[in-house]
This record gives C-alpha cells, sequence and structure tokens, in this order.
C-alpha cells in the first residue's frame, strides 16, 4: 500500500470548478468566431416536400445557411455506427437531412452568423414544406403487423435480432420447474441530463490545413477517428479533437453527433472559426437517450426456492437510427448480465433491436446493466412473494458461493471474483435489516404502507478485452493507453486516454501514478482530453478508467522505474540485484543502506543528461503502454432502501437508503462513495420521478425541465454508504468500476420497496416511474379486483 | 434560448410605464421578468417591446394598513415570505410565498406579476380568493380595484387591460389559515394547492373560504365545502366531509403527464382536508 491509493485525496480539480474557472468547450473564444445554429423538424416522420432559405440568408449577420444537400455534396460523409451484432440492418444517418426527417429534432438546415440571436432569428425564418408520415414511438408496438416504416428498407423495424444462452438448459428447467413467476414489464425512455450541454467548436488552419475541434465528447479519439474515416473526411494526421472540462455526460456524450461534424465544416466553408452550443432544449430533443424495453420474461424455480432458469425476451427501442454503439446496449451489457448474482443454469435471453420515430437510444448510467438488474431483481421478488420466502434469505440461498469465483455463467460472462453472500450479510447488518422488518410490521399494524426493498447487482465494468469486444460486433478495440513522463527535473506528465467529466481522475490517476513511483502527488500532472497531447486512447464509459486507463499507468510506471533501478545501480557503481526502488520515497539505494542511495529528481535528471547510463541505455524517461483488459470486472452491490407511500396522495418516501458495494480495490473512497452516491441519485430517479414520454405521433411530451423531473436533494435522505473488497484478479490494481453501480442497485431497491409496501393491498406490479398516481391508479385496480 | 429582438424601456414612474403600455405596440411589462424571461428564450412569447417597472420607488413595500396589509406590486416571493407583518398578520401569505418555485425564483419573482401571469401552477392566486383579496391597479383612466373573484378570467388571463399595471394587493389579516401544495416534480408549480381560511367562533366554524389552484385553468373557490364545515366544530370529521365536496369547484381539470385531471381532483380533496385541519387549528 502507498501513501495515497485508499486514501481520499481532495480532488484537484476542484479548486478550479467551485472558482468557476472551468474551461467548458462554450468557453472557446476565437478571434473571428462565427454562430451556428440548427433548423430543427418539428416532425417525427416527414417528407420535406419544400424548403425555402432565402430570408435566413439575406439577413443582416447571416454568414451562410447550409441544406443537406451541401453536406452532403461537400463530401461529409454518414454517422456510422460502432457496434453491429451479426445481420444488424443500418439506417442511413445523414449529418443534415435530405429529403425526409425520422424524428422531432433531426437537423434540417444549419445557419451560420455573427452571433447567436442572429443565428436564432434566421433559423426561424427558414421555411420548411413537410408531408407528414405515420410514425411509430413504441419499441415492440414497431414490429406489429402493418406498424409504419421508420425506414422503407427495414422490414418490421427490426434492426436486428440476438440471442444468447442455453436454450435447452433453459427450457429443460421451465419444464421441470416446481414453480414459475412471469413478468411484463417497461423499462421507460430516460433523457440524460448533464449539466453541460454538448457542444462543439472549431478552427481551420488554410495555410497548415489543419482542423481543430473542440467537443464535449467522452473519448476524443474515437470521435477524430470517426471524423477522419466517416464523416469529416480530414486525415488524422490534420486533425486535432479536444474534450476540455466536460460538465457530465453519464452516457451521452460517448456518441459521435452531427454537429460534430457541421461545426468544422462550417468553419471550414466560411473561413472563420466556428461554435454551436446546444440549448437545454435540444439537448432534452438530441442527445442519444437511455433505455426504452420492453420485456417479457419468466423465473424457474424448485420448490425450495432454487432458481433454475431464466427465459427473457426484449424488445429494445433504437430510436431512428443506430447510435453509435447503440447496439451494444441491449445485447453484450444486457442478456449477458441476466444471471444477476445467482447460480442460475438455465438462462436465455433474446432481443429485439426496433427502430421508431424517436431520438436514438444508446448507453445512459448503467447501459444495459440496469435494465438487466431492475428485471431479474423484481422477478427474485415475485418469487420471494410466491414461496412466502423472505426476499433477502432467498437470495443469499441462490447467491453464487464465494469459492465458485471465477464463475462462468450460463450467458457468457465469466465473473472474476466476489463475496455476494458477505455483501449482503453486511447490507443487511449496516441497515439493520431485522430490524426494519419488524419496525414495518409495527407500522403496517398502525395501517401505514411501509416497505423495504432489497437488491443484489452484479455489473461488468471496466470494457472490455479487444477480442471479446470484437467477437461480440464492436468495431473497435477496448484498450486504454497511459504514458509516465518524467521530466529531468522529477516532475511527472501523464498522460491518459481515459476523460474525466466529473469522475475526478486527475486526482485518482495522479494518485496511482505516485504511489508506483514514489513521488509526491503534487508532482503528478494528468493531461486528457486532447489528441494533439495523448496517445490514441478509448475514452471514458463503462466505469473503465480506473481498471483499463489505470492500468495502463500501472504498466508505464513500471517500465519507468525498471529503467530508473538500473540508472540508480549504475551511478552508485553497484550490481542491479543488489539495489532496490523504494516506492516509498523513489529512492534507489544499496539493499540494507537506504542512507547511500539517489533521489528520483537525481535519476531523473541523469536519465536526460546521460553523462553516465548504462551502456546499452537510450536517454530520457518516458514510457507508454497500451493495456488491453483480460476481462472485464464484475462489481456487486446489495443495498437495502425502506419507504413509506402516503395513504391519500400515494407520494414515496424514502426514509433510508442504504447501499453496499464492492467495487474490489477502492483508490480514493471520497470520490468512489460520491460515485454510489451519485448513481443512486439518478437509479432513484429512474423508479420515482424521471420518464421520456413521446405521444403516438412522435413528440415528445417530456421535452423540458418543467415535465421532465430530474431527482432533487429533497427525494432522498442521506444515502449510508459502505463496502466490502474483493479484489479483481484481472488488472494490476484489483479495481473494479464504480461509476455505475449505484444507478443499477436503485432503481430496483425503490421498485421493490414500494411494492413491499403496498404489497397487503393487492398490488403486484406497477411501471416505472411509481408516480403518486400510478400509485393510485394500481391501489383502486386492486380493490376493484379484490 | 435566444429571445427576438425587442425595444427594451425603463419606466420611471406608473404613469409613465401606463404611458409607454399605451403608446408601444405589442408592449409587455416586465418586472421581475421569472414567468415572462422564460418564455421569451422559448420564443413562446415574442413581444416587440418590454416596459420594466422593476426600478420604480415604492411598490415594493409592505405595511400594515389597520385589519389589511397592503403590499406592493414588487414585492418579492421572498420578502413577502419573511415579512414579519405577513407572517403573524397572515400567515397563509407568508406559507403560500415560501412554498414557490425555489429560492432564485422567490428572489426575483413579484407578487404582482404573478397575480398578473395567472398560471394555473402559480401558488398565489388561491390565497387570493381564500383571503378576500383586492388588486389595485392603474390604467389609462386611472385607478381601479378588483376583487380576487373578478380578476382570475382564465388560463393566463386576468381583468386587467393591456396597458393597467397592478400596484399593489390589500389582503385582509386572517390568523386562521393555511396553504399547501402539492409541488410538480420537475417544475415545482403547483399540481394542486390549497388556501384554506377558517374562522372560530367559539368551538364552532363562524367562516370559511377555500381557494384552490392547480386543478383548473384558473383558480377557484371551494364554496360548498367551505360552507358545509361552517356552523359547527372543526372536528376530523366535518372537515373530512367538507373536503368531500371540492370536486363540485371543478368544471374541468387540467391533466398533463404527472397528473391527469382525475388524480389532480382527488389530491385536492386531501389538500383540502390538510389545510382545512391546519388552519383551524391556527384559528383557535
Amino acid at each position: 500500500m502507498g501513501r495515497y491509493v485508499g486514501t481520499s485525496v481532495k480532488r484537484v480539480e476542484d479548486p478550479r470548478f467551485i472558482q468557476g474557472k472551468g474551461r467548458y468547450v462554450a468557453n472557446i473564444q476565437l478571434p473571428g468566431m462565427v454562430h451556428v445554429a440548427i433548423k430543427r423538424s418539428p416532425e417525427a416522420h416527414a417528407r420535406i416536400t419544400g424548403m425555402d432559405t432565402s430570408a435566413a440568408s439575406a439577413m443582416d449577420g447571416v454568414l451562410a445557411v447550409f441544406t443537406g444537400q451541401d453536406f452532403k455534396d461537400g463530401g461529409c460523409g454518414s454517422l456510422p455506427c460502432g457496434w453491429l451484432v451479426p445481420d444488424t440492418k443500418v439506417p442511413d444517418r445523414p449529418i443534415v437531412v435530405t429529403d425526409r426527417v425520422c424524428h422531432v429534432g433531426d437537423s434540417v438546415a444549419v445557419v451560420v452568423a455573427e452571433d447567436p440571436y442572429v443565428a436564432a432569428d434566421a433559423v426561424e425564418a427558414i421555411e420548411v414544406d413537410y408531408e407528414p408520415l405515420p410514425t411509430v414511438v413504441d419499441a415492440r408496438g414497431a414490429t406489429d403487423e402493418g406498424a409504419p416504416l421508420v425506414h422503407a428498407e427495414i422490414e418490421n423495424n427490426v434492426s436486428y435480432d440476438w440471442a444468447l444462452g442455453d436454450q435447452e438448459a433453459c427450457d429443460k428447467a421451465f419444464a421441470e420447474a416446481d414453480e414459475v413467476v412471469e413478468i411484463e414489464l417497461v423499462n421507460q425512455r430516460l433523457i440524460p441530463t448533464a449539466m453541460e450541454p454538448r457542444a462543439a467548436a472549431a478552427q481551420w488552419d488554410a495555410a497548415s490545413e489543419e482542423m481543430t475541434v473542440w467537443t464535449t465528447s467522452q473519448n476524443p479519439h474515437p470521435i477524430r477517428l470517426l471524423l477522419s474515416a466517416f464523416t469529416l473526411g480530414i486525415p488524422e494526421s490534420k486533425l486535432r479533437v479536444i474534450s476540455p472540462d466536460v460538465g457530465g455526460g453519464f452516457g451521452s456524450k460517448i456518441f459521435h453527433y452531427p454537429e460534430e461534424v457541421i461545426v468544422p465544416w462550417v468553419a471550414r466553408q466560411v473561413g472563420r472559426p466556428a461554435r454551436w452550443v446546444a440549448t437545454r432544449t435540444e439537448s432534452q430533443m438530441t442527445d442519444s437517450q437511455g433505455r426504452d424495453h420492453v420485456t417479457v420474461a419468466k423465473l424457474a424455480m424448485t420448490s425450495d426456492g432454487t432458481f433454475t432458469g431464466l427465459d427473457v425476451e426484449t424488445w429494445a427501442n433504437q430510436g431512428a437510427y443506430l447510435s453509435t454503439f447503440a447496439p451494444l446496449i441491449p445485447t453484450a451489457l444486457y442478456i449477458t448480465l441476466l444471471s444477476g448474482n445467482y447460480k442460475m443454469p438455465g438462462v436465455f435471453g433474446k432481443v429485439h433491436g426496433t427502430l421508431t420515430n424517436t431520438v436514438p437510444v444508446d448507453a445512459y448510467r448503467g447501459a444495459g446493466r440496469p435494465e438487466a438488474a431492475y428485471l431479474v431483481e423484481r422477478l427474485v421478488d415475485l418469487a420471494a412473494t410466491r414461496l412466502g420466502r423472505d426476499p433477502l434469505e432467498l437470495r443469499r440461498q441462490n447467491a453464487i458461493p464465494k469459492e465458485d469465483f471465477p464463475y462462468q455463467t450460463p450467458v457468457a460472462f465469466l465473473y472474476d471474483s466476489g463475496d455476494y453472500d458477505r455483501l449482503m450479510a453486511t447490507a443487511a447488518d449496516r441497515a439493520d435489516y431485522a430490524g426494519m422488518r419488524a419496525a414495518q410490521a409495527d407500522a403496517r399494524a398502525d395501517g401505514k404502507l411501509r416497505g423495504v426493498g432489497v437488491v443484489c447487482c452484479i455489473e461488468a465494468s471496466g470494457p472490455a478485452p479487444s477480442a471479446v469486444a470484437g467477437s461480440l460486433g464492436s468495431a473497435v478495440g477496448f484498450w486504454e493507453s497511459g504514458e509516465v513522463r518524467v521530466h529531468p527535473t522529477g516532475q511527472v506528465s501523464v498522460f491518459t486516454g481515459s476523460h474525466t467529466h466529473g469522475q475526478g481522475h486527475e486526482t485518482t490517476l495522479a494518485q496511482v501514478v505516485a504511489d508506483e513511483l514514489g513521488v509526491p502527488i503534487e508532482s503528478v500532472e494528468v493531461v486528457h482530453g486532447d489528441t494533439g497531447r495523448i496517445n490514441f486512447g478509448m475514452g471514458t464509459y463503462g466505469s473503465r478508467s480506473a481498471c483499463v486507463g489505470g492500468s495502463a499507468l500501472v504498466r508505464s510506471s513500471e517500465k519507468v522505474r525498471a529503467k530508473v533501478l538500473r540508472i540508480g545501480a549504475h551511478l552508485l557503481e553497484a550490481a542491479e540485484e543488489d539495489v532496490v526502488y523504494d516506492r516509498d520515497t523513489g529512492r534507489v539505494h544499496v539493499k540494507g543502506s537506504p542512507d547511500s542511495g539517489k533521489d528520483f529528481g537525481e535519476l531523473a535528471f541523469a536519465a536526460y543528461t546521460a553523462h553516465s547510463l548504462p551502456e546499452d541505455m537510450e536517454p530520457g524517461l518516458d514510457f507508454t503502454s497500451f493495456y488491453d483488459p483480460a476481462n472485464f470486472t464484475f462489481p456487486a452491490s446489495s443495498h437495502i432502501c425502506e419507504v413509506e407511500v402516503c395513504r391519500d396522495t400515494w407520494e414515496v418516501r424514502v426514509l433510508r437508503y442504504v447501499a453496499v458495494d464492492d467495487v474490489g480495490k477502492v483508490i480514493n473512497p471520497m470520490i468512489v462513495e460520491g460515485q454510489i452516491q451519485g448513481g443512486v441519485v439518478q437509479g432513484v430517479g429512474q423508479a420515482l420521478t424521471e420518464n421520456g414520454v413521446y405521444s403516438d405521433d412522435g413528440q415528445l411530451l417530456s421535452g423540458s425541465l418543467l415535465e421532465y423531473a430530474v431527482p432533487r436533494a429533497d427525494l432522498l435522505p442521506g444515502i449510508e454508504v459502505d463496502r466490502i473488497e474483493t479484489p479483481s484478479p484481472h488488472n494490476p490494481l484489483g479495481v473494479k468500476g464504480a461509476g455505475e453501480m449505484g444507478t443499477i442497485a436503485a432503481t430496483p431497491a425503490v421498485a421493490n420497496a414500494v411494492l413491499d409496501a403496498l404489497a397487503p393491498l393487492g398490488v403486484t406490479h406497477i411501471e416505472l416511474p411509481l408516480t403518486p398516481e400510478r400509485i393510485w391508479r394500481a391501489v383502486q385496480a386492486a380493490r376493484a379486483a379484490a | 434560448m435566444y429571445p427576438n429582438q425587442f425595444d427594451y424601456h425603463r419606466a420611471a414612474s406608473v404613469a409613465e410605464a401606463v404611458e409607454l403600455l399605451s403608446s408601444l405596440p405589442d408592449a409587455k411589462l416586465v418586472a421581475g421578468g421569472h414567468s415572462l424571461i422564460p418564455a421569451m428564450k422559448l420564443r413562446a412569447a415574442q413581444p416587440a417591446a418590454l416596459v420594466d417597472i422593476g426600478r420604480i420607488p415604492g411598490l415594493a413595500d409592505i405595511a400594515a394598513d389597520g385589519d389589511n396589509l397592503v403590499i406592493g406590486a414588487l414585492a418579492t416571493h421572498a420578502s413577502v415570505a419573511d415579512s414579519a407583518a405577513v407572517r403573524s398578520g397572515c400567515p397563509l401569505l407568508a406559507e403560500t410565498a415560501a412554498a414557490i418555485g425555489d429560492i432564485q425564483v422567490r428572489n426575483r419573482g413579484t407578487i404582482g406579476g404573478s397575480l398578473a401571469h395567472a398560471d394555473p401552477g402559480a401558488d398565489y392566486p388561491a390565497a387570493m380568493l381564500a383571503l378576500g383579496a383586492e388588486i389595485t391597479a392603474v390604467g389609462a383612466g386611472g385607478e381601479r380595484t378588483i376583487t380576487a373573484a373578478d380578476f382570475f378570467v382564465d388560463i393566463l388571463t386576468t381583468a386587467l387591460a393591456d396597458n393597467e399595471v397592478i400596484t399593489s394587493v390589500r389582503v385582509p389579516c386572517a390568523a386562521g389559515g393555511a396553504y399547501l401544495k402539492h409541488r410538480h416534480p420537475a417544475s415545482s408549480y403547483a399540481v394542486v394547492g390549497v388556501a384554506a381560511c377558517v374562522g372560530m367562533d367559539g368551538g364552532n366554524v363562524a367562516s370559511c373560504a377555500i381557494g384552490i389552484n392547480g386543478v383548473t385553468g384558473k383558480a377557484v373557490t371551494a364554496d360548498a365545502a367551505a360552507a358545509a364545515l361552517c356552523g359547527g366544530p372543526a372536528s376530523a370529521d366535518r372537515i373530512e366531509a367538507a373536503a368531500a365536496c371540492v370536486g363540485e369547484a371543478f368544471d374541468e381539470p387540467l391533466g398533463d403527464l404527472y397528473a391527469s385531471g382525475e388524480f389532480r381532483a382527488h389530491l385536492a380533496g386531501v389538500y383540502t382536508k390538510r389545510a382545512l385541519a391546519v388552519a383551524a387549528e391556527r384559528a383557535s
């Protein structure tokens, strides 16, 4: 254990953020900068029969108005999809449409103007004639016979079908089952709400023919790759993509968006730097959205409560086009997690990726895994009710025992490590589960609707072994790069392909490298988010930055240490095997004589003066590693939630929330706790308030923050966070992802608690979010049925 | 979020504001700007000119006048909520102001602006109706007083003429009042807001008035419910029976994604019961 890893080092990025000194894309000011605004479709599906841009073009301060044809003629390619499962049908997704819009918010024309006010006026002055076409918005309804087609060439609106698992074992489990519980549920659409809306800026240097693009991306290198190879056509060597400070992403800023092409393209056309910043309204209707599944599923078990099989069929709404990683989410990040934390031989799942006249759906915090966890954990609660068992005890009975790790599930994944029984025992202890149940009994006796929700959830984090990703449909690898550059003074610059947009990598990755080298954390600077400064890297999502990005830096640090050790031995005139590298101090000294050594700074300087180096050694002290993980990591959680439902307003009040997580080794407990807390709040948001809703004709009814209810601080009491650690054997840090576990566990924890509260009234299922009216109606229906 | 181009005029007096509103085509009055500016940024409102009354002196005062409170049109929600005179004389009104929006809204939004905007989810209208407030406005023809009952005409529509400016609100003091709302989880507007005033005489309810906003396009009074409570003790049973009558107050309940009209009507009954209980408790 070093000095920093495992301690709550204060976040080095916070002083600039809390003093308003963060530098976001919207802060980029370049001489002569023009403003870009986009005419967006008010129709969900329509043919464009005419467009008049003359009034807009004639306005004072308008430099240009471009249509879809201009972008096409100007060499812009369509947006590609980077994850294709077998036989995926990919609809064409132009940067700006030419003849047909497929969702509200689709780009129709682009205005370039001297200031954003004029740009907005010009957008309003563009007249577009639409001939409305029939629409479809529902994930499952899209496959109905006779449903309108989003793209004529894609039959039944099915982009792909995908299945995984042991169907034979599954069928056998149900044939032999003593008990079967079934459910049909909707995992509702969510709209990501980062503090900072998306933005892009660009500058073209006509002399060097170099383009610089600033974008709010979680992964600038893949964006550069896509811009170069598919959409913008500028060679990677002439293209620099910078993601400066980014105010939250939650997945929605992974993807390649039209505006990232539009802005550099128009900057080159008009010969001036350009910028576009989304309004909140644009964010709501153009950022890729999350979830949106319809699922039917059943769980088989023996009479003693042993789970034997799970059969799942899901319709996953992909929206009007396939966003960058869309098919990944409901396939390799969803079906693969259906075994949960349980030993079940017969798991089989299939999914239909369907197209609708809605905004594309892609990864949103948790991405596939929350959908799996919500489904499995609801089914387990139904099983407990059916068997008259305590839901916690039933989970502990079926949990994969710790001696079974590594554990091969029937749905592809090899779980690395875990101790789910201890995890649940810790949660029960921390929550005083027995006391909660006793209090519930008392509350019920008083006529109160008190409920306790328990979950045990699994996540696959740290994507991914590149070969595995490739075999599952990825067009890219998922390794990470990390460079450790020791300067002659002994200061260290760390270059990571990961990107921090709230996670605190500037702190945690510095902790890792400072400990690896034995140098003060103050001398380690973390550089990220700039393809002009950093080796190709894959960016941040899927809770991968510590597992994969951190591991790359460990490897590079090891190389630095090895070289420093050799230089030290050389200067101390000792054999290499007779000296040691003291990782507490960064000093190299002769074994047994710590006082007669050389400081890290001296050795770094020696590496650069090169006055006296071992014979075959090159000068310099700078190492890069490209780390490809051996496996995903598998964090787990057991959360317990206590709620009370008001008997007349039907509001849900969360009384207590206890989150016990196993994210392996922890680099910075404070930051991990913050990630869990934030994740829980988002998960509770899905359970209680958030709902992305389209009308049948494809209008986004929850199109603003007046309708779309992002959770607020008063929704929850303090979240009690605790953890156990089962280190991952697959990476040198022993870490597992911590960014999404909270979100994954919280939705089913709250849903189970609310349904437990309502059980005495005969309510067994309510679709999310559990709003007062939905609860009121479910109670009325249960009363009517009784 | 960029509004259309508009002209901006700052009025130095109410008379000048009236004059500007009368002479400028398509002009809108702005005070705190917390309803109008967001609508302009969305281009849902596109006035040609704004007449800003925000800095007219003396319009933000709050003063006791006998058994009444006189509240200047420019008094912010925060100042009403924090006013010692309001808190002691009319706790219902302080409670209403404190329930509006969030702290930023309360620091900028004004009572006059809120009333003139007449949003169905606004909080003040129920209180104005329950308290029997009078709104004073100045227009081209001089000053007039409008009762709250006459003031609210329809959704986003009041009895004010286009060139009339609210200058103050006169609110009778009432110890036995309460305002309770069901807050929209996204917008913080009232899904249902119930203002109840109860006056006790001995052990019996001598007077009762109930105003409700959020359910219908304009705020309404629940007269049948109020009448049902009068003439007897404010017992739990009698309050429950009275609250059961609120449905009669609603012609056409409004619904949105969060709460249908039917559910709002249900909530109105629940909140009426709760508000009456608190009001009666305070009155005794």
